[in-house]
């Protein structure tokens, strides 16, 4: 359907005219190549350098991560120094278990051990937390109820952490076999 | 040298970036480490387990975890008889201080470590609108602290409930599997203090790890491997009661 309005009256356009309307055009193609430079610079700005260096994210922060300090220096490391204890340890079933299960984080022991030194241990709680009977705790694992088991004396009284095992001469002379 | 107004107004925005990078600076990074080269997992045995907790204090002591929350934690699981569905779960503290006596009363008990399962299709990567969380090169699923807004996306998506808010910063906070020491070459925390050997730090992709043989030769489990997460937590001798 053609439009059937009234005729539109075009004003008499000289040549001053035709030159505004491209001045128009120049203007927004300003206006949106500044926005183009501000986005471009903004982005800059705001992302990260390392942002898709390995997916969707900062690649930096994996280094980051791997940055935090560390505070249980790991077995092998106290086993460098320690050697007697690895010998007593290699005589009796704790053989297996790390130095910082019992003994707690000393990574800053490790780094300095004349200035720090290890906290002393209280084996009525660090025994108990293993060895304390539970139903829910494996059959073949060793268990006692400490309070029948000792009635209250320190484990380190007869047993050696260690080396758990209590000596064959002195389990004779308590009449108690373990 | 002319520098007019207009001039220093352009050279600001570029100066700003420049200072950034100069603040910040490039964190140390652990040489010898090739990020392809790892493919990180862990094992973990339950009848080797004994509910000690010495994977929750150490895990709080090495990475700073706020008390109360939990990056590990142990769970104790009674299963009375054949209601193998409905499973008495209890977790104390995340079984941080052990596990107080329990009566017997029929049924199996047993211990459950959990913690994130760094996922190789992970759900809490994939919902995060700014790309805080991701999964690295070597299969650990990590977040960008400085990213991330808080949103808690993340902290949903998991079906394991691996992560949580950490009050102080307000932004995720979830077992980074120690990255800063497995990338050293140690073990995890957890790992290294575990008293009975019941969990394993593995790496698939190392031929020498003892994890390819114990997987050949065992009955092995993940958690939830109805959702199609590519879990790297395995478990062996877990009970069907286990969620």
């Amino acid at each position: 359907m053609r439009f059937s309005g009234p005729a539109i009256q075009t004003p008499a356009h000289g040549k001053n005219h035709v030159f505004k309307d491209i001045e128009h055009l120049i203007r927004l193609a300003a206006v949106m190549a500044i926005g183009l430079i501000a986005f471009i610079v903004l982005r800059a700005a705001v992302v990260p350098r390392s942002f898709g260096q390995y997916g969707h994210y900062r690649g930096a922060a994996i280094a980051e991560a791997a940055a935090h300090p560390i505070s249980y220096a790991g077995h092998t490391v106290c086993e460098g120094c320690h050697t007697d204890v690895v010998e007593q340890k290699k005589l009796g079933k704790h053989v297996g278990v790390p130095c910082e299960a019992c003994h707690g984080p000393l990574a800053k022991h490790a780094d300095d051990p004349a200035s720090v030194t290890p906290p002393k241990l209280d084996t009525a709680v660090l025994c108990a937390r293993c060895h304390e009977a539970n139903s829910a705790k494996p059959k073949w694992f060793p268990q006692v109820v400490t309070a029948d088991h000792s009635g209250g004396v320190a484990c380190d009284t007869c047993h050696q952490p260690h080396k758990p095992r209590i000596e064959d001469e002195k389990t004779a002379a308590s009449g108690r076999k373990n | 040298m002319d520098l007019s107004r207009r001039r220093l107004l352009m050279l600001l925005p570029a100066a700003a970036v420049a200072w950034k990078y100069v603040e910040a600076g490039t964190p140390e990074s652990s040489p010898n480490y090739k990020l392809t080269d790892h493919w990180w997992a862990m094992l973990i045995d339950i009848p080797k387990c004994i509910g000690c907790g010495s994977c929750v204090r150490a895990c709080a002591n090495e990475n700073d975890v706020p008390e109360g929350y939990f990056r590990t934690w142990v769970e104790r699981y009674h299963v009375s008889d054949w209601k193998i569905e409905r499973p008495e779960v209890e977790s104390p503290n995340g079984g941080k201080q052990g596990f107080p006596p329990n009566e017997e009363s029929g049924g199996k008990n047993f211990f459950v470590p959990k913690l994130c399962n760094h996922c190789s299709d992970s759900p809490c990567t994939q919902v995060c609108p700014v790309g805080a969380t991701f999964s690295t090169p070597d299969g650990v699923v990590l977040v960008d602290k400085t990213y991330c807004l808080g949103c808690r996306y993340c902290v949903q998506a998991c079906p394991y409930g691996c992560r949580f808010i950490n009050p102080k910063t307000n932004t995720a906070e979830k077992c980074t599997l120690c990255y800063h020491r497995i990338t050293k070459g140690l073990t995890t925390a957890c790992c290294e203090v575990c008293p009975t050997g019941a969990r394993q730090l593995a790496d698939l992709k190392n031929p020498n790890d003892p994890i390819h043989e114990f997987l050949r030769t065992h009955t092995v489990q993940v958690l939830k491997p109805h959702m199609a997460t590519g879990a790297k937590v395995f478990y062996n001798g877990m009970d069907g009661s286990v969620r």
